[in-house]
């Protein structure tokens, strides 16, 4: 993964100086609530219903032992005890206090780490597929790419206060694990006939209150101008995005509105301006942003051992393959989730001392890396086939091994009412709720994948809006209740979902889910998932049942 | 007399800003409204000198080649948090080639003039009941940077990694 220089260190090392700075005078009264509060977003501090929220960037997901090791002593001396994984590769500590924010930071940086950007009306962090450099169906590793968009978009001077925040997600492969099309900008690598490698620019998608599928605006943008063509994206939206609505303020509103040929229009004239300008990447730097992303010292087809033997065995470590794990493109290695969608956890949530185990495994079976993904899963992407039996035990001994990985336990929540200040409802207790219903492992299986996504707000960070079914929480006269949407997806088919009916109160979501399920069940054909009958059976049927 | 930054020291300011749809001085340095200059609806003859304010919202075409011919252009951030003032200044220095002096004016606070730097601004009218000697320190809080802008044409990866 990437290493800093004394550049990149100096860069964090100051900013921890600035920081400390600023809120010193904010503590002084000589900084104005509303001036200090960009400058605490910018170093992702929220102010919470119950305590600031600090967020930790993970660049593109990766992050490695130390690193969470780091997060592990951050939460246990700053915080309860737990951090939260969020559904944009970040982590999150719910309970610090301002003053100790430069302190949390300062002890960050000595791990490479930083919460900058991860707020704020600027470029957030830029995120990409969990399963980056090692999936079958990669096209080229986007990583060395993410990497060169961080830095790109670190301090950028020109778009620090743009109308609204600013999401970029990058894929790699042919499946698009990084909901790319639910970004203000993705950004799909391709490559052309001639073997060199290019990008598919999708601008204007987004989710929120008016979620939006986003356009293709440039196929095939050769690689090295990256950069160029993205200042020149950022200086339309800019310049033109609305700033008098922030719920009209984000780059989707400014390509519907202009039109998706006026809006490609007015990059391409800007672009004119900066195109094979300084910020034009050439191969020497392409090919350094690429060794930094290397295969580990694998083993050349390391025996699987007893692997085939333990998964026939035992059934519980066979459906743990099943669910938690990912084919490799190195013989004799796979992919390991380890899920954090435990019944009767906060989805997402990690505790100090599972945080200091997972490091340790990390290091044993996993070359040191972790891969954070935007389903709030933790995942050791490098484990050898003959060790995974002996790893899942670990697992499953502290509770890490919950064997639901995209199943519709697996679901993706935001942290909800019970820390949220924005947010109508509580999204814990029904996450819970509904993972207790569904808690036959059989049943669940027989559902198949499922995503199954929830956000306590319209602002929705819990992504319903592509969920197969989505869970948005509404405020009705002060009781909370739960709006149901079925039918959206992510991916390359990304589609928004179809608001059912009327919401409903929290204590009959679980038999609502249920009704939906069954439904599914008796009217589905041979191999068909959830989501692809829904759409062959149209919505009315589900309705019928559900309001009957 | 109110004082600004202009390349890293603080000085007097002599310029009178004249507000949008406001009566003209009849003597002075004066900064008109882009508009009304662009317009030429002033007698120049009357003024010491003349230079130019910019409203944030407005979209250059190729008149703003003329904006060589004062010595003093000024931005207007009416907000701080309002960052469409950072594109007009590249814009006008890169695009422009402007040269003279370049100046933020509104609501202009320390913990932007980094980035005002680095897009090419060289003066700071820091708003009136702020410190600006305070502001001074606080123009590098970085030592280096990772884009390519005004105060650096090539980005880090040039040095570094080519």
């Amino acid at each position: 993964m990437y290493k800093y220089d004394d550049y990149d260190q100096k860069l964090v090392d100051e900013r921890v100086i600035q920081f400390r700075d600023q809120t010193q005078r904010y503590l002084d009264g000589k900084l104005e609530e509303a001036e200090y509060l960009p400058l605490r977003l910018q170093n992702g501090i929220y102010i919470q219903r119950l305590a600031p929220m600090l967020r930790v960037a993970i660049p593109y997901g990766m992050l490695n032992a130390e690193q969470l090791r780091k997060l592990a002593h951050v939460a246990r001396t700053y915080d309860k005890g737990y951090a939260h994984f969020t559904t944009r590769q970040n982590v999150q500590f719910n309970w610090p206090t301002l003053e100790s924010c430069p302190d949390i930071l300062e002890e960050l940086a000595k791990v490479e780490m930083h919460a900058i950007q991860t707020s704020g009306n600027c470029i957030r962090n830029t995120t990409t597929d969990q399963f980056a450099g090692i999936a079958l169906d990669e096209i080229s590793d986007p990583r060395p790419w993410c990497e060169i968009v961080r830095q790109w978009s670190t301090f950028h001077p020109e778009f620090a206060f743009l109308p609204r925040k600013f999401k970029i997600a990058i894929s790699g492969s042919e499946e698009d694990r990084a909901a790319i099309k639910v970004h203000d900008v993705g950004l799909q690598l391709v490559k052309t006939d001639d073997g060199s490698i290019a990008f598919n620019v999708f601008v204007g998608g987004g989710l929120g209150r008016t979620p939006m599928i986003g356009d293709l605006v440039r196929e095939n943008l050769p690689a090295k101008h990256l950069l160029t063509y993205l200042e020149a994206i950022l200086r339309v939206y800019n310049q033109f995005g609305r700033r008098d609505n922030k719920y009209k303020a984000r780059i989707k509103i400014l390509v519907k509105a202009l039109g998706v040929e006026e809006f490609a229009r007015r990059v391409e004239s800007e672009w004119n301006h900066v195109a094979d300008g300084p910020s034009t990447i050439n191969d020497n730097v392409i090919a350094k942003a690429a060794s930094f992303f290397i295969d580990p010292d694998y083993e050349s087809a390391p025996s699987e051992g007893e692997f085939e033997r333990q998964r026939e065995q035992n059934k519980a470590f066979s459906r743990f393959v099943t669910n938690n794990t990912q084919a490799h493109q190195k013989e004799g290695y796979i992919a390991v989730t380890l899920s954090l969608k435990k019944t009767g956890v906060a989805p997402g949530d990690v505790s100090d001392s599972q945080m200091d185990l997972i490091a340790d495994l990390a290091d044993k079976y996993s070359f040191g890396e972790l891969r954070v993904s935007h389903h709030q899963n933790l995942i050791l992407s490098d484990v050898k086939k003959s060790a995974l039996f002996e790893l899942w035990q670990i697992l499953e001994d502290n509770s890490l091994a919950t064997p639901n990985v995209g199943k519709l336990t697996d679901m993706i929540c935001c942290p909800g009412g019970d820390f949220c200040a924005l947010a109508n409802a509580k999204s814990i207790p029904v996450a819970e709720a509904i993972q207790r219903r569904f808690d036959d492992l059989d049943h669940l299986y027989d559902l198949g994948d499922i995503d199954f996504n929830f956000s306590g707000c319209m602002n929705a960070c819990g992504h319903h809006h592509i969920g197969n079914i989505g869970l948005l929480g509404v405020d009705r006269k002060g009781e909370e209740f739960y709006q149901i949407s079925l039918g959206g997806r992510s991916g390359s088919t990304a589609g928004i979902g179809k608001i059912l009916g009327p919401a409903v109160k929290q204590d009959r979501v679980p038999d609502v889910i249920e009704s939906i399920m069954s439904v599914y069940v008796e009217n589905r054909i041979e191999g068909e998932s959830f989501v692809e009958a829904y759409h062959r059976l149209g919505q009315a049927t589900f309705k019928e049942r559900v309001y009957a | 007399m109110p004082k600004i930054i202009l390349n890293q020291d603080i000085v007097e300011d002599t310029w009178l800003k004249v507000e949008l749809e406001a009566e003209l001085p009849t003597s002075g340095k004066v900064l008109l409204p882009y508009t009304t200059w662009l317009a030429g609806e002033f007698d120049s003859s009357s003024y010491e000198a003349v230079g130019v304010w910019i409203p944030n919202d407005t979209v250059f075409d190729s008149s703003a080649d003329k904006l060589n011919q004062v010595s003093v252009v000024a931005i207007d951030f009416p907000v701080f948090s309002d960052g469409r003032a950072y594109t007009l200044a590249r814009q006008l220095r890169e695009r422009f080639d402007y040269q003279g002096e370049l100046r933020a004016i509104g609501d202009v606070l320390q913990d932007q003039l980094f980035f005002m730097t680095r897009c090419g601004f060289n003066s700071f009218a820091v708003r009136e009941d702020k410190s600006i000697e305070e502001a001074l320190t606080a123009l590098k809080p970085f030592s280096n940077a990772y884009q390519a802008a005004l105060d650096k044409p090539q980005p880090l990866f040039a040095e570094r990694w080519s």
